[in-house]
C-alpha cells in the first residue's frame, strides 16, 4: 500500500492505498510550501545582490564575538529551561505536594509574558534604586547604591536568566502531557527490575519523552535566537543584533539577509541533526494506559518540592506581573486612564491572533496530513518536504521574515489589484499580508503539534477504518479529527499567544492606524516612557492568561490527574 | 507636558472584525477610498510624539491623517508598495536615515515658498527632497555633584572618567552619528582611538536608552554619559514623585562642543514628499503646517525638541538647564556620509561588547 511520486510533471501514478491524499489535498499542501519558501526565497535573492565585501569586516571584528555569545545564550538558555521545564513536569507528575493541583496549571503562566516585557521588568526591580537592591542596601546597612550594589544585569548570564524563566514552559508543556501518558506499567517494570526511582526517570520515562522534550526546547531555543527586544535591553549582542546592524545601522539589507542566511541554514542543520538523531525511534503506544500515580511526600520533602515548583511561577511570571500591575495602578491613579485607543488596539490584538490561529491550524492540518504517510511506509515526498519547509518561519526573525515576505506578497497585490483595476493594495490595505506573515512565522507550531499527535494515533485504526470502507477524507473527520481534538486546541492555544506578543511583522506589515497592544506598547518605549506603557503590557498579559488557562485545561486537564491528552 | 494622551489613532481604525472577516474569507476589497480629504503618514517616529501636532493639523485643514508608525524597514516597506503606495509624507529621524529615503528613491522634490523660508538652507536639501523639522543636541548627562563648566566629546575618552561613563550600544543612530562627525572633524584614526578610550571608561555594557543614562547616575552606577536632549526635558518636566522625575532630578546637563569646532553635535528629525504620493497637495500642506509657528511651538513645548524656525520659544526647562544651541557647523550631509564607517570602527573597537 505504498503510493509513489513517480514520472514526469502531471503524470504522477497514485497507487491507490489508505495514506494517499487527493489532489486538491496534495495542492493546498504545495501551496502552503511555497508560501513559507516566498519570503525565504527573497531573503536569498537580496543575499545574492550583495556585495560579500563586509565578511572580512564580519569575520574581524562581528563574528566571532556574535557567534560565541550566541552560543552561550542558547547553551545557557536550553540548559535553564531544559532543567525546569523537566524538572517541574517530572515532580508535579510522579510526586503528590502542598500546592501541586494548582502549580500544576500555574507553570505554564509566564507563556503569557511577552520576554521583552519581563527583561525590562527586571531592569527596573533589580536596578540598584529598585526595590530589590534597595531592601538589600536597608538591611546591610548601606545608604547609597555607590556604597554596595549588584552586578548588573545588562549581561549575558542575566539575559539567560530572563528568556530562561520565561520560555521554560515550553518545554514544561510537553514535557508534562508526555509524562502524564506514559504508561505506568513501563515504570513499575523498570522498579521491579531494581531501578530507583531516579534511575525509572533517567532510564525510562525520560528517553521516551525524547521528543517532546526535543520539540519545547526547539521552540524555546528558536525564541532566544530570534529575541530583539530583551537582547537589546540586556545588551547581548546575538547574531540576530548582527543582522540589524548591518541592515540598519549600515543600511545593507543584502548584507543582513546574507546573516540571516546563514542563521538559517544552522538551525536547519541542528534540526535535522534532531531528526536524524531519533529516525529509528517510534514512540507511539498501541492504546490508553493507566498513567502513573503521584507518590505523596511528606514533611520536609514535600515543602522543598512546594518551594522547587513555585519558584520558576514566581520568577517567570508574578514578579513581573506584579510590577506591571503596580505600574498601570501608578499610571491610572494619576488620572490617565484607558483610552478609547487602548480598547481598540486589544480588539485588533484579538482579532489578528484569532485570524493567524485559524489560518495556522487550517495550513498546520492540512500539511500534517499531507506528510503522515512516511510514518506508514508510504512516504509522499512533497507532503513530508513541506511538513519540514513549514517550520522555517519560525527559525528566522520576525523582521527579516517580513523583509522577505514585503516583495512577493506586494508583488501578488500589485497583481491582484491590477487585474481588479483597483488603484490601492487590497491584501496590505486589509491587513492581510499582516496576517499570512504571522501564520508562516507561527506555522510550525500546529505542525509540530498534530505531527505529533499523529504519531500518537496507531495507523490501526486508519487502516480498520479503510478496509470497512471509509474515504481517506472521512476518516480524517471521523477517526482522527476528534483523537486529535487536544493537540489541535494545544496548537491553536499556543499560537494564539504568540501572535498576541508578535511584535516585529506587525510593526513593518500593519495597515494605516492599525495597533496592537504590542505596537502601542512599543511606541512607548520607543519615546522612551516605558512606565507609560505598563497597562498596555498589563493587557497583553491579561489577554495572554486567559488562552494559557484554557491551555492547562486541554493539555493537563483540571486537577492535575492526567487529562484527556490522547 | 507628560499629560498629553492625544486619542490618537482615533482616525477610521479597521474595525477588528471586518479585519478578521477578511482575513479569513481572503478578500481584499477593503475600501480605502473616502470622500473626505486625508494624507497618509509612515513615520518611524512614534506617532504618539507627533499626534498633538496632527491632531492641530486637523482642526486647522479638516484633513484627517492616517499613520503608520514603521520601527524598521520604512524604505522597504515604500519600494515593495511602488507605484500604489498609500503614503503620502515619509517622516524619520537622524539624517541618515533621513538620506537613506531620498537615495532609495521613496521621495519627491516639493518647491514651496513657506518650506524654504522657515526652515534655514543647511537642514534641508538643495533639491526639496527632504526638511528637517526639529533638532535634537546629543549632551552629557553628569551627576548633580560634579564640578563641570565646560565639557568637550573628546574628554569622553580622558582616564579621569574611566569606570563613569554610561552610554547607550554604540552602534545606535544617535551614537553612530556622533562617532561619524568626529570622523569628520579628526579622522578615522583619532576617532578610533576616542572610541577605544571611551570604551575602557565604561561603567557598564554599552546598551539601554538614553534616559537610562540619568537612572543609572542617579543609582550610583556611573556619573557621566551622552544622550539626547529633549529626555531632560520629558524627565525634568514630569509630574513629582515619579520615577521619570526622580532621575531628571539627579542630573545637571551641558552642552558638550567638539573641541575643533566649539559646536555642539546636533541631529534631526524630518520629512519628504513620498514619491508616489497619492495626495501630494495636502502633504505639501502637512509639511508647510508643520513648520508653522504653532507646530514648531508644540515642537519645542510638547517634545522638548529645538525648533528649525528661528524665533520660537524653547520650553522654559530646556531653556534653563540646557539652554540656546551653539550647533556643530559641520554640514549635516557629512554626517550621513561617514555613518558606515563610524558603524564599522564601533564593531572594530568592540564597543558594545
Amino acid at each position: 500500500m505504498s503510493a509513489r511520486w513517480a514520472g514526469p510533471a502531471g503524470l504522477a501514478l497514485w497507487a491507490p492505498g489508505p495514506q494517499t491524499v487527493g489532489p486538491a489535498w496534495r495542492a493546498a499542501t504545495l501551496l502552503i510550501a511555497v508560501g513559507v519558501l516566498a519570503p525565504l526565497a527573497s531573503l536569498l535573492w537580496l543575499a545574492l545582490q550583495g556585495d560579500p565585501s563586509h565578511w572580512q569586516h564580519l569575520a574581524d571584528y562581528v563574528l566571532p564575538r556574535a557567534m560565541r555569545d550566541t552560543a552561550l545564550l542558547l547553551a545557557g538558555v536550553g540548559l535553564l529551561v531544559l532543567l525546569i521545564g523537566t524538572g517541574c513536569a517530572w515532580l508535579v507528575s510522579s510526586c503528590d505536594f502542598p500546592g501541586r493541583s494548582v502549580l500544576h496549571w500555574a507553570l505554564l503562566l509566564p507563556l503569557a509574558m511577552p520576554t521583552y516585557i519581563v527583561a525590562f521588568a527586571y531592569l527596573d526591580l533589580l536596578h540598584p534604586i529598585g526595590p530589590v537592591q534597595g531592601a538589600i542596601r536597608w538591611a546591610l546597612g548601606y545608604a547609597s547604591p555607590r556604597e554596595f550594589r549588584l552586578p548588573d544585569l545588562r549581561s549575558l548570564p542575566g539575559a539567560i536568566f530572563v528568556l530562561g524563566f520565561v520560555l521554560y514552559p515550553y518545554v514544561y508543556l510537553t514535557a508534562r502531557a508526555m509524562f502524564m501518558t506514559q504508561p505506568a506499567h513501563l515504570l513499575e517494570a523498570a522498579r521491579t527490575l531494581g531501578a530507583t526511582r531516579s534511575g525509572a526517570f533517567f532510564r525510562v520515562a525520560l528517553p521516551l519523552a525524547r521528543p517532546a522534550l526535543a520539540v519545547g526546547l526547539a521552540l524555546a531555543l528558536l525564541e532566544t535566537l530570534n529575541d530583539i527586544g530583551a537582547s537589546e535591553f540586556l545588551g547581548v549582542n546575538t547574531l540576530t543584533v548582527a543582522v540589524y546592524t548591518t541592515w540598519i545601522t549600515r543600511s545593507d539589507l543584502a548584507g543582513a539577509a546574507q546573516i540571516a542566511g546563514v542563521m538559517l541554514l544552522a538551525v536547519v542543520g541542528l534540526l535535522l541533526l534532531e531528526r536524524h538523531g531519533r529516525r529509528h525511534q517510534r514512540f507511539g503506544s498501541v492504546q490508553r494506559m493507566r498513567a502513573m500515580q503521584p507518590h505523596r511526600l511528606r514533611g520536609a520533602a514535600a515543602w522543598a518540592a512546594t518551594a522547587c515548583a513555585s519558584a520558576p511561577v514566581a520568577i517567570g511570571f508574578a514578579a513581573p506581573a506584579l510590577y506591571l500591575l503596580w505600574e498601570a495602578g501608578k499610571r491610572l491613579q494619576s488620572g490617565a486612564g484607558v483610552s478609547a485607543a487602548l480598547v481598540a488596539s486589544l480588539g485588533n490584538t484579538l482579532a489578528l491572533a484569532s485570524g493567524v490561529t485559524v489560518a495556522t491550524l487550517a495550513a498546520g492540518l492540512v500539511v500534517a496530513w499531507g506528510a503522515r504517510a512516511l510514518r506508514a511506509g508510504a512516504g509522499w515526498r512533497p507532503g513530508v518536504g513541506a511538513a519540514r519547509v513549514s517550520v522555517l518561519g519560525y527559525a528566522v526573525p520576525g523582521t527579516v521574515l517580513a523583509i522577505g515576505l514585503l516583495t512577493p506578497a506586494l508583488a501578488l497585490d500589485n497583481a491582484i489589484a491590477d487585474a481588479l483595476g483597483l488603484r490601492h493594495l487590497p491584501l496590505m490595505g486589509a491587513g492581510i499580508v499582516l496576517v499570512v506573515a504571522c501564520s508562516i512565522r507561527f506555522l510550525a507550531m500546529p505542525v509540530g503539534g498534530i505531527e505529533a499527535g499523529l504519531a500518537r494515533i496507531p495507523p490501526a485504526l486508519e487502516q480498520a477504518a479503510r478496509l470497512l470502507g471509509e474515504t481517506t477524507g472521512g476518516t480524517l473527520r471521523r477517526v482522527h479529527l476528534p483523537l486529535l481534538a487536544p493537540a489541535l486546541a494545544t496548537s491553536a492555544l499556543l499560537v494564539f499567544v504568540d501572535a498576541m506578543k508578535e511584535l516585529p511583522a506587525t510593526l513593518l506589515l500593519r495597515p494605516p492606524n492599525f495597533d496592537t497592544l504590542a505596537t502601542w506598547l512599543y511606541a512607548e518605549a520607543a519615546r522612551g516612557t516605558y512606565e507609560e506603557g505598563a497597562v498596555a503590557a498589563l493587557g497583553i498579559v491579561l489577554a495572554g492568561l486567559l488562552p494559557v488557562l484554557l491551555l492547562a485545561r486541554t493539555q493537563l486537564g483540571d486537577t492535575g490527574t492526567p487529562g484527556r491528552a490522547a | 507636558m507628560n499629560s498629553i494622551r492625544p486619542s490618537r489613532r482615533a482616525s477610521r481604525p479597521l474595525p477588528p472584525l471586518q479585519l478578521l472577516a477578511l482575513a479569513l474569507a481572503g478578500l481584499g476589497a477593503a475600501a480605502s477610498a473616502s470622500a473626505a480629504e486625508q494624507v497618509t503618514l509612515y513615520t518611524t517616529r512614534e506617532a504618539g510624539l507627533i499626534q498633538p501636532l496632527l491632531a492641530a493639523f486637523t482642526a486647522q485643514t479638516q484633513i484627517s491623517v492616517n499613520t503608520v508608525f514603521v520601527k524598521d524597514g520604512l524604505l522597504e516597506r515604500v519600494k515593495a508598495e511602488g507605484a500604489r503606495s498609500p503614503a503620502d509624507v515619509l517622516m524619520t529621524v537622524d539624517i541618515g536615515n533621513l538620506l537613506d529615503l531620498v537615495d532609495g528613491g521613496a521621495t519627491q522634490p516639493v518647491k514651496s515658498a513657506a518650506l524654504e523660508s522657515a526652515i534655514p538652507a543647511s537642514l534641508r536639501g538643495a533639491d526639496g527632497q527632504w526638511f528637517s523639522l526639529s533638532l535634537r543636541a546629543r549632551v552629557l548627562y553628569a551627576d548633580k555633584g560634579m564640578k563641570l563648566a565646560s565639557f568637550a566629546y573628546e574628554d569622553l575618552a580622558n582616564p579621569r572618567y574611566k569606570s563613569k561613563v554610561c552610554i547607550r550600544a554604540g552602534q545606535h543612530p544617535y551614537n553612530t552619528a556622533l562617532v561619524s562627525a568626529m570622523i569628520a572633524h579628526d579622522g578615522a584614526a583619532a576617532t578610533e582611538q576616542w572610541l577605544r578610550g571611551v570604551k575602557a571608561n565604561l561603567a557598564r555594557k554599552a546598551a539601554g536608552g538614553d534616559r537610562d543614562v540619568a537612572r543609572d547616575i542617579l543609582g550610583g552606577i556611573c556619573d557621566v554619559g551622552l544622550a539626547n536632549s529633549y529626555y531632560v526635558g520629558q524627565m525634568k518636566n514630569a509630574k513629582e514623585g515619579t520615577d521619570a522625575r526622580k532621575w531628571g532630578d539627579a542630573i545637571q546637563v551641558i552642552r558638550p562642543t567638539f573641541a575643533k569646532t566649539k559646536g555642539t553635535h546636533v541631529n534631526v528629525s524630518g520629512a519628504s514628499l513620498a514619491r508616489h504620493a497619492p495626495n501630494p497637495a495636502n502633504a505639501v500642506k502637512l509639511l508647510e503646517f508643520l513648520v508653522s509657528e504653532p507646530a514648531q511651538a508644540l515642537y519645542a513645548g510638547a517634545n522638548y525638541e529645538y525648533p528649525v524656525r528661528q524665533g520660537v520659544a524653547l520650553d522654559p526647562v530646556i531653556a534653563a538647564s540646557i539652554g540656546q544651541l551653539v550647533p556643530d557647523p559641520l554640514p549635516l550631509t557629512e554626517i550621513a556620509r561617514h555613518r558606515k564607517q563610524a558603524s564599522a570602527l564601533v564593531d572594530k573597537v568592540g564597543f558594545d561588547q
